[in-house]
Parts: structure tokens; sequence; C-alpha cells
């Protein structure tokens, strides 16, 4: 028995695993099923407070490791570990800090969000960190396989997540159909790395970036199906035009501090797989992929752009001001070179912080029920909650790619980065949809800092028939009317009784905690923007 | 010593510190006059350092002075640049006059401390980008002076500020998209030369920019200037912010932020692109003239005092415009002093229709008729900066428009022509709604119409005698002016290969300095 035990042990061979390069989202995970355990292990059920905290040192643990991570890349170079499939280099351990920065603060915002909904349990945080460890996988995925890997652990816990409130009809609605559309795009990946496979002899990144350098396939259409189904997995993921359809009605329905998290999380992970996959490993064949790549992103500036113009309920212009911001992204992307991917990063990066504290306030507005989400709700905050607005204006102004924010860095450096690689027509168009995005994000902005019953503005247009306006008085629209005279001046006073109705919105500690930290992060970086620039700019890839 | 103590950052941080400590101060806390007063030190400090500034500056040196340069960020090529010549010099000081009397001559009706506030933001924001060297620094003050104008005319204009607050935000960012990939393509286009990234001005006007190259770049930047300013076509969005901005916000409106365009356009477009400036001066010239002709004749059939004001805004920048691309030294100076002129005159006049609606509510000239009799202080007030808007000799107006016009006949002739037809249009609107206002009949409710209190008067005081001395003694201005516009002239003519006419420049500006002074007011 000993005997058989013994040569079968020298005929597996065991890679190498070096721990470190993993650890981050070792952690992660580690955190999720002590948590999980736990909760099964005790009698009573474990308080929200609890699941917070364990998720808040899991996040700050993986945060801590994930800067030694950088130190040991800095000193000793970028390497590959568990026989190639995962890649310990630069850009791996900026996503891992990514990530875990956005699940520390969902933790914040997710605390004060489920007390108030009365959700118990920590089922809530350690579906966020299981879907975090994927999303950390992916950044360090060396191998598609690994890729597809990371990309079902993050997704499989969102669906859950989306659908996590299930006192709401919409949260189940959209967690359904991002559960189908998701599956089918997951499917549609598969066969993309399938087809891959079958046209260079590897899943391994390094491995297909060397047969590409050194072989000319002739007859490349099983590459390009599969590059294509690859591109439409991660376009989906990322939610770019075309493959956008699921996330309007994902980000109104899930509860608010999950859709921060997967406009930051899901998106950091599949952009970073996105990135290494095309920039690194496809980069010879660039000239096949580019233009598709292009495409996407022309149409994800414009739609984005210009649908959110439409919209009455902010979490829905959020859905669609974020498929602005991917357009942004992929401009990086089409650039293919060094640059672009420093870009995206760093893009990536900050746009974490703006949308996640922009999700905590979105969270905080909505009321018990999700309930106050239209744009008219935001309607005389600057009066009643005049800090918290004054920090949500920040914030959509950063988004609006304001001086002096990281918002305009970042769209600054995917700028630049395309304008060095020859592509002014995508930078032209990325900055006029700039232009309109803008405006929704001033007119929210507006909304708050007019009184009640303050007429002028464009936030009242339509809203009786916004959904969700059943559950509340229809907001009156007393004062000067529009067009009666032109000539008409601003009565001071707004109507009192309407500011009483709709009172202030309690903010719990945490959750203000988080919305601070985002918005003294995009200010201070965007005047003092050296070290983060540094960080991403130093975040090579591998290979490139 | 005085160039070493960092006077144009001081400019900027003033205001900037200012504006938080306003917003940082609670209302329930303080007593309700206390932004206010707060904001009208802040403003008055900054003048106290722009006048500091204009005293320190050199008179006879061309070049950019009291500069200070940092690096921002290493890896961008962003630095924190500052300098002044005599093209911005004024601009500046013009900035610095206007903030504390808008602020004292047009208050809030509500909400003062965000008022205040936003003020103060808007002063940081224009005097950082008539101060920035550095293209990426002044696009940051450019992009920044959008937001306190947006909230200012959306939260305290009249009734159609959302559409009007949106319509202007949207037209001027939207110019501003082509500005800023403009901007980073020269800078690349710098760095594929040298190997440098860099965003400093003196260091890109080196750059060698090819014919196409030159002109799709020139257009990419006065896109966004020419919106701004606005030039014809892109003014649609000006008569709507214009009339239906707060008095304040109109003022600065067309005083301050319309000057960003044309500034930008000098500074920039002139010293980037000379080649592209020579080559597409007909197109713009032609533009300019547009405007002057097209703003005069639709200012006529205005009914409403802003529009008509807003209209009149739009021949005057189109001075402007025919005399910078008129590319000489007269031309460029008289452009760059009407810049002032205008600035003067127009806040004058706005903030003078402003009171006037304070009094009856309208600003339909129809509804108003011989105010002179019950206000005759406001009436002669009103017939100063009028006669200064039309040019009359004697006042500010003509100096500009003199040397514009000799500018741009010695280079394009019959422009110059066309041009001179708008002076004598606008002298017809303006007399014509005049006579409306103040001549005639006074209705009832027009005798119950109160004069201008003591504190009105001193807030207009100031800019009457601006506007006098300006026109009879312009010298100390174009003194400073000029060697800067004939440094730039003299690099445009170098880049074109054009001779550089050296005693023409000279002569022919001091001429037009003494003359008015023998005029005299009619």
């Amino acid at each position: 028995m000993t005997a058989l035990f013994a040569s079968a042990a020298t005929t597996i061979d065991v890679p190498h695993v070096d721990y470190l390069s993993i650890l981050p989202m070792v952690i992660m995970l580690g955190g999720a099923v002590v948590l999980m355990v736990a909760s099964s292990l005790v009698r009573r059920i474990l308080g929200v407070s609890i699941g917070t905290w364990v998720a808040m040192a899991t996040s700050l643990a993986a945060l801590v490791a994930a800067l030694v991570q950088w130190d040991h890349v800095r000193t000793h170079g970028p390497s590959v570990t568990v026989a190639g499939a995962i890649a310990f280099d630069g850009f791996a351990v900026f996503v891992q800090v990514t990530v875990a920065a956005a699940m520390l603060l969902t933790a914040l915002v997710g605390d004060g969000y489920l007390k108030r909904e009365g959700v118990e349990g920590p089922e809530f945080h350690v579906l966020a960190m299981v879907s975090a460890s994927g999303a950390m996988m992916m950044g360090a995925a060396n191998d598609l396989i690994v890729v597809f890997l990371g990309l079902e652990i993050l997704s499989i816990a969102l669906y859950v997540l989306a659908a996590f409130n299930h006192r709401r009809p919409q949260s189940g609605e959209g967690a359904l159909k991002y559960f189908v559309l998701g599956g089918f795009s997951s499917a549609v990946f598969v066969y993309g790395i399938a087809l891959t496979y079958g046209a260079t002899g590897t899943t391994n990144l390094p491995q297909i970036a060397d047969f590409l350098s050194r072989n000319v396939v002739a007859s490349n259409g099983v590459l390009l199906g599969g590059m294509a189904l690859l591109l439409v997995g991660f376009a989906f993921k990322v939610a770019a035009v075309p493959f956008h359809m699921w996330s309007p009605d994902v980000y109104e329905g899930s509860p608010s501090p999950v859709t921060g998290f997967m406009a930051a999380v899901a998106k950091a992970g599949a952009f970073a797989a996105l990135l290494r996959v095309f920039v690194s490993s496809l980069v010879t064949v660039r000239v096949d992929w580019q233009p598709v790549v292009w495409m996407l992103a022309l149409l994800s500036l414009v739609l984005g752009a210009v649908v959110a113009l439409t919209q009455r309920d902010v979490k829905r212009m959020m859905a669609y001001s974020s498929i602005n911001h991917v357009g942004f992204i992929l401009l990086g992307v089409v650039a293919a070179s060094p640059r672009g991917v420093s870009a995206s990063l760093y893009y990536l990066f900050t746009y974490t912080f703006l949308v996640v504290g922009t999700f905590a306030v979105i969270s905080v507005m909505g009321r018990p029920g999700d309930t106050g989400n239209r744009i008219t709700d935001y309607r005389g905050l600057a009066r009643r909650q005049p800090v918290m607005a004054l920090a949500f204006a920040v914030l959509l102004l950063g988004q609006a790619g304001m001086p002096f924010t990281t918002g305009f860095l970042a769209k600054l450096e995917v700028i630049e980065a395309s304008v060095a690689d020859q592509g002014y027509t995508l930078a032209a168009v990325a900055m006029l949809s700039a232009a309109v995005a803008a405006f929704f994000y001033l007119r929210l902005a507006v909304t708050m800092f007019s009184p009640v019953g303050m007429e002028g503005d464009l936030a009242d247009v339509g809203t009786a028939a916004a959904p969700g306006s059943a559950n509340l008085p229809p907001v009156p629209v007393a004062g000067p009317a529009d067009g009666v005279a032109s000539l008409q001046v601003l009565t001071d006073a707004p109507p009192e009784a309407a500011v009483a109705a709709r009172g202030r919105v309690p903010v719990p500690g945490l959750t203000a905690v988080a919305i601070g930290t985002c918005v003294a992060f995009s200010v201070v970086f965007g005047i003092f923007p050296g070290p983060v620039l540094d960080f991403a700019r130093q975040a090579t890839l591998l290979l490139a | 010593m005085a160039s070493s103590f960092p006077y144009l950052t001081v400019l900027v941080l003033v205001p900037a510190v200012g504006a938080a400590a306003v917003a940082l101060v609670p209302s329930r806390r303080v007593a309700s006059w206390f932004h206010e007063a707060l904001g009208l030190a802040v403003t008055a400090v900054t003048l106290a350092v722009a006048a500091a500034v204009t005293v320190a500056f050199k008179a006879h040196d061309g070049g950019y002075q009291m500069v200070s340069s940092h690096v921002w960020a290493t890896q961008l090529g962003i630095r924190w640049a500052v300098g002044i010549d005599g093209i911005s010099l004024f601009l500046v000081l013009l900035t610095a006059v206007l903030f504390p009397l808008t602020m004292l001559g047009a208050r809030a009706r509500r909400d003062p401390r965000s008022f205040v506030g936003w003020m103060l933001l808007l002063e940081a924001a224009c005097m950082g980008s008539f101060i920035a060297l550095d293209l990426i620094l002044f696009f940051l003050f450019f992009e920044l002076t959008l937001v306190p104008a947006y909230f200012l005319i959306g939260g305290w204009g009249y009734a159609r500020r959302g559409y009007a607050a949106i319509k202007f935000f949207v037209y001027t960012f939207a110019g501003s998209a082509f500005l800023l990939v403009g901007i980073v393509a020269v800078a690349f286009l710098h760095r594929s030369q040298t190997h440098v990234l860099t965003f400093y001005l003196p260091a890109l006007v080196h750059t060698h920019v090819s014919g196409t190259e030159g002109v799709l770049l020139f257009l990419a930047f006065t896109a966004a200037f020419a919106v701004k300013a606005p030039l014809f076509p892109f003014h649609t969005w000006s008569p709507d912010a214009y009339s239906q901005a707060p008095t304040a916000g109109a003022v600065l409106l067309v005083a301050v932020l319309a000057k960003l365009g044309t500034y930008g356009i000098i500074r920039f477009d002139l010293n980037l692109f000379p080649q592209a400036s020579r080559t597409l001066a007909p197109l713009l010239l032609t533009l300019a003239v547009v405007g002057i002709v097209y703003g005069a004749l639709v200012a006529c059939v205005q009914r409403d005092l802003k529009r008509l004001l807003a209209y009149s805004s739009l021949a005057q920048i189109g001075f402007i415009a025919l005399g910078t691309f008129a590319l000489n030294s007269q031309g460029l100076s008289g452009g760059v002093l009407q810049m002032v002129n205008h600035g003067l005159v127009v806040a004058t006049l706005f903030i003078l229709v402003g009171w006037i609606y304070e009094r009856r509510r309208t600003w339909q000239v129809s509804s108003l008729r011989g105010l002179q009799s019950p206000a005759p202080v406001l009436a002669g007030v009103f017939t100063v900066a009028m006669l200064a808007s039309i040019g009359v000799p004697g006042l500010n107006g003509f100096v500009g428009e003199f040397l514009i016009l000799v500018g741009t006949f010695v280079a394009h002739r019959w422009w110059a022509v066309a041009a001179t037809a708008g002076i004598i249009v606008a002298a017809v609107y303006l007399l014509w709604a005049y006579q409306q206002v103040f001549h005639g009949e006074p209705a009832e409710e027009d005798l119950g119409t109160t004069d201008l209190s003591t504190g009105e008067r001193l807030v207009v005081a100031p800019l009457i005698v601006l506007i006098v001395l300006l026109g009879v003694f312009p010298k100390p201005v174009l003194d400073r002016i000029t060697p800067s516009v004939d440094r730039l002239v003299i690099h445009v003519d170098t880049v074109t290969h054009t001779p550089v006419p050296a005693g023409l420049a000279r002569t022919q500006v001091a001429a037009p300095a003494k003359r008015p002074s023998t005029g005299g007011v009619p």
C-alpha cells in the first residue's frame, strides 16, 4: 500500500505555490468561511455588527497583505506561481488593493443599510467577501481557466447579493435578470476560452502570447471567434454597450450598497482580466480586436451619457453613468499600451471611491424600503443636511470630471493614453460625452441646493410617472411657476410643510465614515495626485 | 524683495480660502450680515493684492513677470506655473475691481452665504485662468469657472434660470472638450520633438506645428474660446444666460468670464499656432464682423434691456476678435484694451439695469418712460456708460475701438469698413433705448422710481471714474499692454516669416493715446 502511495506521489507533480501571491484572496475567502462557520455554530442569529467587524478586519488584513505584496514585487520583480496560473506582478497587486478598499467601504455602508432594513445575519458580508475574492483572483489570473474561476466566484455571490433584500420585488426581478443573462454570458465566455485554446493550444496567457508572437495563424477564424466570445463575456461583466441591457434594472433593483459594490468590484475584476488577456496576451493581434473595442467604447460613451439624461431614478441614472465611465476605461484598453493600462487602472481605482461613496449617499437617502430614489427626493437636501449634500456634490462633480478631483485626473489619464495612440476621434467623443454627463450630475446637484417648492430646474419633468411614487405623497410644486411671467422674482420661503414632510434622514456613523473617506480621497488625491499616480504607473503587467 | 513674494499665487489663494471659510462657517452661529461682510473683505484683500501686483509690474518688460513655477504632478508633467504680462495684468485688475463692486451692488435675494461662497470661488477660478502659464492648470481653472457660474445662474436667476444655466453649462463644457484634447495633443507633439512631457506654455511655444496639425489644433482650441467669449455663431447660449442670470451673475459672465474666451485666443491660439492663426484669420475676421453687424441689428429689435445688452456684448466681443486677428500691434493692443473697457462699461450697464429692475420689476423698454425726472443721477450715470459703449471720444470705448479699427484697416481694409457700420448701428439702438427709458413724459408708476441711493452711487462711482480716466488718459495702460503685445506680434511674424514692421508699431500706438484727450464729452 505504501509503495503504491509513494509511486502515486512521484507521478503527481505538485506545483510550487508562492503563498504571498495569493494571500489577499486567501484572507478574503478565509474571512468569509470563518464568518459563515461561526454563524452556523452559535445558537442565536449573529448580529449584523459582528459580520461588519469581521468583514472590516478581513478587508484591512487583505489590504495590508496587498501592501506587503507590493513591497515584494517592487524588490523582487514580477513572477508567476502555481504552475503559471497566477501572476504576481504590480498589476495584480493594484487590483487586490482596489478590491480590498472597495470591500472595506462596502462593509461600512452595508452595516447601516442592513440595520435599517432589518436584515439579520452575516450572510451579506459573507457573500460580499466571497465575491471580492473572485475579483481579486481575476486580477491575478494568468490563465484563462483561472479567469473563468474568478469570474464565476465573483458573479455567483453577486447574483445572490442582488436579490438580498427579498422584501423588495424589484430586487428579485433584477437579480433574476442578472442571473439568467450572467449565466448566458459565462457560457459564451467559456466557449471563447475553448476556441482560443483550439487556436493556440494553451489557456495560459503568457504561452498564448508566446505562441502568437512566434506563429502566424494562417486561418485565424477560430482565434477571431474565440477573441470575440471572450470580449462578449467581458463586455457583459463590465456592462459595455451593447451588452449593458441588464445593468439599469439590476442597479435599480439591488440594495444600494450592493450596487456600489457591483459598480466598483465587478468592474475592477472584469477590467483587470480584460486588460491582462487582451493587452498583454493578445497584443500581437491587436489590429483584430482594437476596432471592436473602439466601437464598444464609442457606444458606451455616447449611449451611457445620453440615456442617463432621461432617467428620473437616481440609481438608474447612475447605471447609465457607469456605462459612460466604462467607455472611458475602455479608452485605455483601446490604446493597448502600458500607458493605457496604467490609465485604466488609475481610473478604476479612483472610480471605486467615487462610486462607492455615491452609492453610500444613495443608500442613506433611500430611506427604509429604498423608496427615496427619485431625483426629486433630493430636493432641498442642502437645507436639511448641508454636510451630506456637500459631500454628495463633491462626489458627483468628481464623477463629472471636475478639476481638483481625482475624476478629472482619471479622465486626463485615459485621454492622454488615447491621444498618445493617435485616438483623437475617440478622445474628442469621450470629452463631449463628459459634457453631456456633467449635465445630469449637475442637475442632481442643483436639485439638492434648490429649496423644496422652488421651480425652474428640469428635475420636475415627468416625476409623476416615476416608479415608486405611489409610496410617497407627490412633491408639492409651488412657487413662481415656470413661464407664467418671464420676469418674476424668486420667492424666499419654501413651503416649510413640505420640508417637514420629508425630514432629515438618519446617517449611520459607519456610513458617514465611508462617505467621508471617499470624499477625502477624491479631493486630496485630486489636488495632490502624486502618490496614487505613481502607484498606478508602477503597476505594470508581467509582459507589457 | 517684491519678486520673491508669490503675489500671483496669493491672488488665487485669497478668494479660494475665503470661499472655504464662507462655506465652513454655518449661518446659524453668526449674524446675518457676516458672510457678506466676510466676502467683501476677501474681495477687498484680493483687490489690494492685485493693486500690489500692478505696482510691482515692470512697465517696459513684455515677457512674463512674477513667474512662479513648481512641479505639481511629475507623472503628468503638470506644473503650478503662474505669471503675468501686459495682456493679463489689466484683466486681473478688472476682475479684482469688479468682484467687490458687484457684491455690493447686486446682493443676493436669498441665502447670502452660498451666494458669497460661489462668488469667491468664481473669483479664484477667474484669477487662476488669467495667470496660469501651464495649459492644464489653465484648463483646470477654465473649467472650474463653470461650476460657480452654473450655481449662480441656476440658484439665484430669474424664471427660466434652469434652462439658461444648463444651456450655458452644456455649451461651454462641450467647447472645452475639444480644448482638453487639443492641449494633450500639443503636449504630445512637443514630447515627440523633445522627449519632454510638459504643459508649460513658454516651452510649448517652440513646438513645431505643421500646417494641417496647426489648423486642426487651432480649431480645437478656438472651439472652447469661441463658445466662452461668445463669438458668432456660438453665441446662442448667451442671451438666455445673461438675461436669466441674477445681476451679479450677468455682470461677471459678461464682464469677466467672456474675457476668458478672448484672452484664451490671444494667449494660447496666437502663441501656439501662429501659422494657423494667420491662415485662418480671414475666417475669424469674418465671424467677428458678422457678429458685430448681427449683434447690433438684433439688439435693435430687443424689447428687453438685458437681452439688448447681451446682443450689444456680442458685437463688442466681435470688435475684440477683430482687433486680435488683425495680428498687428495696434489691433491687438486695442483688443486687449477693449476687453478691459468692455468689462467696465458692460458691468456698469448691467448693474444699472439690475437697479432699474429692483425698482420697477421689469426690463421691458416699453414699460419704462421718462425716468430722467424722478431719477436724474441714474440717468446721468447711464448716459456716461452708454456713450462709452457707443465709443464716444473722451470715454474709454473710443480708444479701444479706434486702435482696433486702425489695426484692422492696415491689415484687412474691407473688414474694418464693414465693422464701422456696426458702430453706427450701436449708436442707434443704445440711443433709442435710452430715449425710450429716460426721456418722455413719465407715467404715474415711473414717477415713483427712486434715484440712486448713496450706497449705489458709491458703487458706480469707481466704474465711472475708470471709464472717464481710461478715455482721457489711457497711456499708462497702453504702455504696459504694448510691450507684451509687440512681443506676441513678433513671435507670430517670426514663425510665419512675415517681415516685422518695426517702426510702425510704436509710433501709431502712441498717437491715439493722446488724441482723445483733446476730444471731450459731447
